[in-house]
């Protein structure tokens, strides 16, 4: 058993818990504030089912498989699933959210560039989950 | 010390017995069965990703099925019970008791897990490890998800009987002259690792129930249709599955615990600080379990709740590494197989960890939740710390077992092998992750940098495949015309490296 000091030991620790309380900070600082939406942010509900995504925009709209927004506008999804869980993802812009039935999930993004970006299920959901893709299209309405 | 009789015997007198060495051998033989079995199907999953499109498995339900099966086999019928393997051979006779405390329950306990191993294989189902519900109840097919909830229910069972007979082993069953504060780190491990599968297994247990009557129509626990609630299972599910991810780091850990020190020719630099950190994860385990669904929707509140849970095992763990590092400070090193595959594990086990500590932080999991990052990561813990500090030991025990040595050349090679190809794999899958390629894919779209990297990943699994013929080999013939082992000191350290007890137990 140890019959010597310590001391190394315990200072290594305090570095390790150091570090940790700084990313835990920082992280909470972080999601705190990517977790505030936009006042003005306009609402896509977005469905999930066995294997494709659909979109209704606020005007009534509805889109599947694409998605069409306007660069430099803040969007809310509200994600829902009409069968078994998914989660909507556009890689690129960091929105990563599951789709549960009977749930409705909320997350936003503002995208900043004109462009097109793949939109993917992360969550597997079964048979075609591999191929349950769509596509983002950012478009400036100006152009 | 000889851990098993070296007198050659019939086949079923080691089946129908009831000594811990024996038990400890059916252990042994069956994980290492389900490790090939298991490791075959990773192979399948790495061929097929090697490119675009349909490669060797001609569909996507096969491919979700081998991932299923795959992920299930080397969790429960490699990883546990070949710790139980371990435990079986070595903590009665480092507690000094003449067995397990209830041999017949010890019996049992192993005679549970090949059926359970024939109804997953024999099934073959797709719903994930994870059994995902509503997919689980009103999308997966039977009988092959009945079956495995069979199997996973009878394996409960089995780690739960095997739990209790190692806290009694090593609590009411050790030597009167011996204080707790005594008992080896490996012995720790297993009391550490069994009262947690005492805490956690139960509320899994019930959960798989719950499924199963989902899935006859009986109950909607899990089933929105009828009013019930997916994200319970996730909680059901992940407050024992996240504790049980201690319950298989901490028995490989205590193995390194065995050779760090012997093959350093050292004392372990701090035993207090091994045990401490042992019942600190057992403790700080169970506060982490949500972390794996910060994108369910949860709450900013929970969400960091459960970030802090998370964050305070890191400590723990740095202490373990912490303690490997000192001990091997100074000490006359030598690198026989056992602690080359030691030392890897742990390097392996600080990369998992730092990894893990990105994961935690709640903005960058929503980069890597659900791609490939997790992949890498979780095996950096399973292959790179959790299978290498056990072949480690399945290295250092095999004189002890078979009388006989392996081959030292052929044990290097593939250790340097499976370290070459763990790094290819699982580093690359992190990157792989970053890019946003999803886990669970039968096929991709042809992303240039999604192509590289799955090929890269490829390469590394089949050298790993690879070493592990070479492994299989030399087990097999070591184990019958190797050379004899010299068993008071088979790899040359120095005999007052080992323990000194003698070490055989009676047969009955």
């Amino acid at each position: 058993m140890s019959g010597h000091s310590n001391w190394p030991e315990w200072v290594y620790i305090g570095v390790v818990v150091a570090l940790m309380v700084w990313v835990g900070a920082e992280a909470w600082e972080a999601e705190r504030l990517v977790e505030h939406v936009p006042e003005d942010a306009k609402t896509i509900i977005v469905t999930g089912q066995q294997w494709f995504w659909t979109f209704e925009h606020e005007d009534g709209t509805k889109e599947i498989g694409e998605l069409h927004v306007e660069v430099g506008k803040a969007y809310k999804f509200e994600i829902h699933s009409k069968d078994v869980n998914h989660a909507f993802n556009i890689h690129d812009y960091v929105v990563l959210m599951d789709a549960i039935p009977g749930r409705v999930n909320t997350v936003w993004f503002a995208p900043t560039d004109v462009g097109t970006h793949d939109i993917q299920c992360r969550e597997y959901c079964g048979l075609i989950h591999y191929n349950m893709r769509g596509t983002l299209i950012v478009e400036d309405p100006k152009a | 010390m000889v851990l098993e009789l070296q007198k050659p015997r019939p086949i079923w007198q080691i089946m129908f017995s009831t000594h811990h060495t024996d038990v400890g051998l059916l252990y042994l033989i069956s994980s290492l069965a389900f490790l090939f079995l298991g490791g075959s199907l990773a192979l399948a999953i790495r061929a097929e990703l090697f490119l675009p499109g349909a490669q060797i498995i001609g569909d996507a339900m096969t491919f979700n099925r081998i991932f299923t099966v795959h992920g299930t086999t080397l969790i429960f019928l490699f990883i546990i019970p070949f710790a139980s393997a371990v435990g079986n051979y070595y903590v009665p006779i480092m507690v000094r008791y003449k067995d397990m405390a209830y041999p017949k329950l010890n019996a049992i306990a192993f005679w549970m897990i090949p059926p359970a191993g024939a109804l997953i294989w024999l099934g073959f189902a797709d719903f994930t490890w994870y059994a995902t519900p509503p997919y689980s109840i009103i999308s997966a097919p039977g009988p092959a998800a009945d079956m495995w909830i069979f199997g996973l229910k009878i394996l409960g069972i089995s780690s739960v009987l095997g739990a209790i007979n190692f806290v009694v082993t090593i609590l009411k069953c050790k030597h009167p002259d011996m204080s707790i504060g005594q008992v080896p780190l490996l012995a720790w491990s297993f009391l550490s690792s069994s009262l947690i599968i005492l805490v956690a297994i139960p509320t899994f247990a019930a959960a798989l129930l719950m499924l199963l009557t989902d899935r006859l129509g009986v109950s909607g626990f899990f089933n929105p249709a009828m009013g019930g609630d997916p994200i319970a299972y996730a909680h059901l599910f992940w407050f024992t599955f996240h504790p049980e991810v201690y319950v298989l780091v901490i028995p490989a850990i205590g193995m390194m615990y065995e050779i760090i020190p012997r093959f350093s020719r050292k004392p372990i630099y701090s035993y207090n600080s091994g045990v401490f950190a042992f019942v600190l994860l057992s403790i700080v385990g169970f506060s982490s379990w949500a972390h794996h669904m910060y994108a369910t929707g949860m709450s900013f509140t929970e969400k960091t709740v459960f970030m802090v849970g998370t964050l305070a095992a890191v400590p723990a763990s740095a202490m373990h590494v912490f303690n490997f590092v000192a001990t091997m400070w100074n000490g006359r090193i030598k690198f026989s197989t056992p602690m080359m595959w030691a030392v890897g594990g742990i390097a392996l086990f600080f990369s998992a960890g730092a990894g893990g500590v990105a994961n935690a932080a709640m903005p960058l999991d929503f980069t890597t939740h659900d791609t490939y990052w997790v992949v890498g990561h979780f095996h950096l813990f399973v292959m790179g710390t959790i299978a290498f500090g056990s072949i480690g030991y399945l290295y250092y025990m095999f004189p002890y077992v078979t009388g006989r040595m392996y081959n030292e050349t052929m044990g290097k090679v593939h250790f340097i092998m499976s370290f070459v190809g763990t790094v290819l794999v699982f580093f690359t899958q992190h990157v792989l992750g970053l890019y946003g390629m999803p886990r669970r894919i039968f096929d991709y779209p042809p992303i240039p940098e999604w192509i590289a990297m799955n090929q890269i990943a490829t390469v590394g699994a089949m050298i790993i495949g690879v070493s592990m013929a070479i492994f299989l080999a030399n087990m097999i013939y070591s184990s019958g015309k190797g050379k004899l082992a010299n068993t008071e000191d088979p790899f040359g350290i120095g005999g007052k490296y080992y323990y000194p007890f003698e070490a055989k137990n009676p047969s009955h």
